[in-house]
């Protein structure tokens, strides 16, 4: 005794045990209580239903994992290059600025039946309505980090007598990186309910889909391992752009 | 011992010192008349002047006044980042026109950026103003090692305490040779022990550069110890009460507070700060 990290040990081991136990709380109830497994199914069923649907889980994984990537990406692309433009034309930042704002309110998954009465059934409508849900919180993010300059650090700039250009690659720029990645991680999981959304209205493949034909078949163990999976791939997606930033994000505010 | 000053290197081949010579009698800043007016909620406050002001090349000037006497807005006009209400300025007999090259500047806080490393941070100057960057970088590791910064040139800011840091930006702001260097109360943010030290050092390292340098400090004696002159404030909108020459030996040490003679200005400027109190 005395020496061994018991604080430290219960401190890394709590959230494990506080699943573990729900997940066996969970298990002990749907028994006890004979709930029907087309409205609850217990753990150990949905872990076997997995095990028998395995290769069309993952198939739809793939499906819908490409879709957020793609439309996240795109997203990313659109939305840099625009607050570039906002940032340092006070005309289209007059002009565009506004729309974009007045935009970002508009609930951006009401929008996904039109975008697929608009351009069918595909994958393309799906990562449409991806982009739009990404695409605002990294635009609006880093357009306050480029504005988010300290006076003195300015100061310092228009001493040296620095161009726009200079002024932006050394201090706007580095400043904006933490908010990027903010928006970023905002965006991410957004885009995962993004593409599950564009699958519920039409699709014939991913995750959205499958849990859609799952419930409509009563067949609720599967609906739950898909859902399992959709919670487990924003988790990673989150935690993928947060090990991209602190590799890239070195300093501290 | 030292390595042997590197600065021509730079300022001869980036042509940044122009080649004024320094005895030619003209000044290396002019202030006629100046005054600054800031409007704030509607209503016009002045803050500054009228000051007439003329700073001898080579000479190293501190300003001191009570908080808010417009001292930190004379040192922006001189650094040409605001522009005067009324009256002009001439930084080495031309008319004042926004920054220059030839002006260096220390912030009150150090103003090191956070994601550059230390000597990424002093060869800023060098980047933003293209200097040759083999010179530059001779020239900013000589500075470092000056200041006993060598060792920490790959760090970050944070890893810093506040007075290597605040080295750090004096090196960052004589890294392109200006021939006239502004500090705006450079050692502001820090106790008093790293304070006199930094001061000290800082004299030495202004005698060894050998150029022009206007201090703005509220405190007396960094004002003395460091001056050739010092000028001294009055309340906002702040004039001009005294100036006065600094007439105490170089190189000057922790031994000078204790001369008569510093004990003796000091008391002077004491009294004309408190007076203004029961004016």
């Amino acid at each position: 005794m005395g020496t061994f990290p018991w604080k430290a040990v219960s401190t890394r081991a709590t959230t494990p045990v506080i699943y573990f136990v729900l997940t066996i709380l969970w298990e002990a109830g749907v028994r006890l209580f004979h709930v029907p497994g087309w409205i609850l199914p217990a753990p150990t069923a949905i872990v076997a239903m997995a095990k028998e649907w395995a290769p069309e889980l993952l198939y739809n994984t793939y499906i819908t994992v490409r879709e957020t990537i793609i439309g996240f990406v795109l997203a990313l692309v659109l939305s840099l290059p625009l607050a570039v433009i906002i940032a340092f034309t006070s005309t289209a930042r007059r002009l565009l600025y506004p729309i974009l704002l007045g935009l970002q309110s508009v609930p951006k998954v009401a929008l996904a039946p039109l975008v697929i009465l608009w351009l069918g059934i595909g994958n393309w409508p799906k990562i449409i309505i991806v982009i739009l849900v990404c695409f605002f919180p990294i635009l609006v993010n880093v357009v306050a980090g480029f504005e988010a300059v300290p006076k003195p650090m300015l100061d310092l700039m228009y001493s040296l007598r620095a161009s726009k250009l200079a002024i932006f690659r050394r201090l706007r720029a580095p400043i904006a990186m933490p908010h990027l990645f903010t928006g970023c991680k905002v965006a991410i999981t957004f885009a995962v309910i993004g593409a599950v959304i564009g699958e519920f209205v039409a699709a014939q493949e991913g995750l959205g889909y499958m849990i859609l034909m799952s419930t409509a078949q009563s067949q609720t163990p599967l609906a739950f391992a898909a859902i399992l999976l959709l919670t487990l791939i924003s988790i990673a997606l989150y935690y993928a752009i947060e090990f991209l930033e602190r590799r890239f994000v070195t300093w501290h505010p | 011992m030292m390595a042997e000053q590197p600065a021509a290197l730079v300022s001869s081949a980036a042509g940044t010192n122009t080649g004024r010579s320094p005895s030619d009698g003209t000044p290396a800043i002019e202030l006629f008349g100046v005054t600054k007016n800031f409007e704030h909620d509607g209503k016009i406050v002045k803050a500054l002047g009228p000051i007439d002001l003329a700073i001898e090349n080579g000479s190293f000037v501190s300003v001191v006044g009570p908080s808010g006497c417009g001292k930190s807005t004379l040192l922006r006009l001189v650094a040409g980042l605001d522009e005067p209400t009324e009256g002009r300025l001439r930084r080495y007999g031309s008319e004042l026109d926004g920054p220059s090259r030839e002006v260096g500047i220390v912030f009150q806080d150090h103003v090191l950026f956070p994601w550059a490393s230390v000597l990424e941070n002093v060869m800023l100057p060098a980047d933003v103003l293209s200097l040759p960057k083999a010179a530059a970088l001779k020239r900013a590791r000589w500075l470092l090692e000056l200041t006993g910064l060598k060792d920490f040139a790959g760090h970050k800011p944070h890893m810093l305490s506040g007075g290597m840091k605040q080295r750090a930006a004096f090196c960052r702001a004589v890294l392109a040779d200006p021939q006239l260097l502004l500090l705006d109360e450079p050692f502001g943010a820090l106790d008093a022990l790293t304070r006199e030290e930094l001061s000290l050092e800082l004299s030495r390292l202004w005698q060894d550069l050998g150029r022009t340098a206007l201090l703005i400090t509220h405190d007396i004696a960094e004002a003395i110890l460091l001056g050739d002159r010092i000028i001294i404030m009055s309340d906002r909108p702040g004039r001009i009460r005294l100036d006065m020459k600094v007439d105490l030996p170089r190189p000057r040490d922790v031994s000078t507070v204790k001369n008569p003679r510093f004990i003796e200005i000091h008391q002077i400027a004491r009294e004309l700060l408190f007076a203004r109190e029961r004016n």
